[in-house]
């Protein structure tokens, strides 16, 4: 397959969801409050978007990680939340 | 089309999704032993859930002619109570020599606490000395990255482990080489949500190679989709991938793997 046959069979969908992503961050803004360390690291980590280095989506999902390396004293909660707060162990 | 949905939580699912799923041409399902969604109150519920696991879910699924097989272990998500865990597993010797069971897991890390790596670590002394493969599950979102490194070392530490007999599951872009790079399978998730859609599994597939790779739905009592995997061949094909590379895939890679115990047979060889 080359790149034209990749963008016809995704283009669609990728542009749904780059709206979906404005959309989400216009709602926020519609509503009171302060971002938390989830929408800190989403900032943060958007701007991959706009790199040109391959291993985009392996540096999205590394950014949104636990970067420690020792393990924790105890779990507590069982659930994750999507992205590493720091200080919430 | 034929495949193996090698990681499905079918005691969570529904008759019509034993029809589906064989409709769709799957030839053995295997079933991990994890978390209920809620922890139990003692380790009888494991004793019977182990039951269920070998006795009751083969039968059920005999009815639509599917082969189905189970690995055995207390989950990570229970693993914080460490008399618990040891009770659990000793059972577990009880029932290993069951002949649908093809070895331990799914063990691996949730919260990545020092009790769970443990526990953990008795799982895979007890693969060691029992010459069981070993299923592993990695931890979800944030967790994942540290978690797949901390069981990776572990595991890589007890030079007794073929790591051509260990399974890192739910590999995503940022954990994939983790686990080959050491000699280990990797396992692909395809969820809806969280883990991997099926565009991005055929991208780490693409990207990483397929030799020691596997797909599945871990479908179970959460948002999964059991036809996920026979989906993923169809959006194989849109990617211009042949039937060839996908039975080899879908169908071959994970019958290699699950090979190993000699326990594993195939209706259609
Ligand atoms: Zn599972």
């Amino acid at each position: 397959m080359n790149r034209e046959e990749i963008t016809d069979l995704y283009f669609m969908d990728a542009r749904s969801k780059l709206i979906d992503l404005a959309a989400f961050l216009d709602r926020l803004d519609r509503y009171e409050g302060a971002d938390d360390y989830r929408m800190a690291a989403f900032r943060k980590t958007a701007a991959e978007l706009m790199s040109q280095q391959p291993g985009r989506a392996a540096r999205v999902l590394t950014a949104f990680s636990d970067p420690t390396e020792e393990p924790i004293v105890a779990a507590g909660e069982k659930g994750a939340s999507g992205a590493w707060s720091g200080d919430k162990d | 089309m034929r495949y193996i949905e090698p990681h499905a939580h079918m005691v969570s699912r529904t008759t019509d999704d034993y029809v589906s799923i064989v409709t769709a041409g799957c030839q053995a399902v295997c079933e991990p032993a994890f978390w209920a969604g809620f922890d139990r109150s003692s380790s009888r519920g494991f004793y019977d859930y182990f039951r269920q696991l070998t006795q009751y879910e083969p039968q059920r699924a005999a009815k639509f002619g599917l082969a189905h097989y189970t690995w055995l272990c207390i989950n990570p998500k229970e693993s914080e109570d460490l008399v618990l865990a040891d009770e659990v597993l000793s059972i577990i010797p009880e029932f290993i020599d069951s002949p649908n069971v093809l070895g331990i897991g799914e063990i691996g890390l949730n919260k990545n606490s020092r009790n769970e790596l443990k526990v953990l670590e008795k799982h895979v002394n007890l693969a060691a000395e029992r010459d069981q493969l070993i299923l592993v599950h990695t931890p979800h979102l944030e967790d994942k990255l540290k978690g797949t490194r901390l069981i990776v070392d572990l595991i890589k530490s007890d030079s007794r482990i073929d790591p051509g007999k260990v399974i890192i599951d739910h590999v995503e872009e940022h954990t994939a080489a983790i686990a080959l790079d050491a000699g280990f399978w990797a396992g692909i998730t395809l969820y809806p949500e969280s883990k991997c859609t099926p565009p991005r599994a055929i991208d780490i597939v693409e990207n990483f190679g397929h030799e020691q790779i596997w797909m599945n739905s871990a479908c179970d009592w959460g948002v999964s989709i059991p036809l996920a995997v026979p989906k993923t061949a169809l959006e194989m094909r849109r990617r211009g991938h042949t039937e060839e590379f996908i039975d080899q895939l879908l169908y071959r890679n994970p019958a290699r793997f699950m090979g190993q115990c000699p326990k594993f047979k195939l209706p259609l060889e």
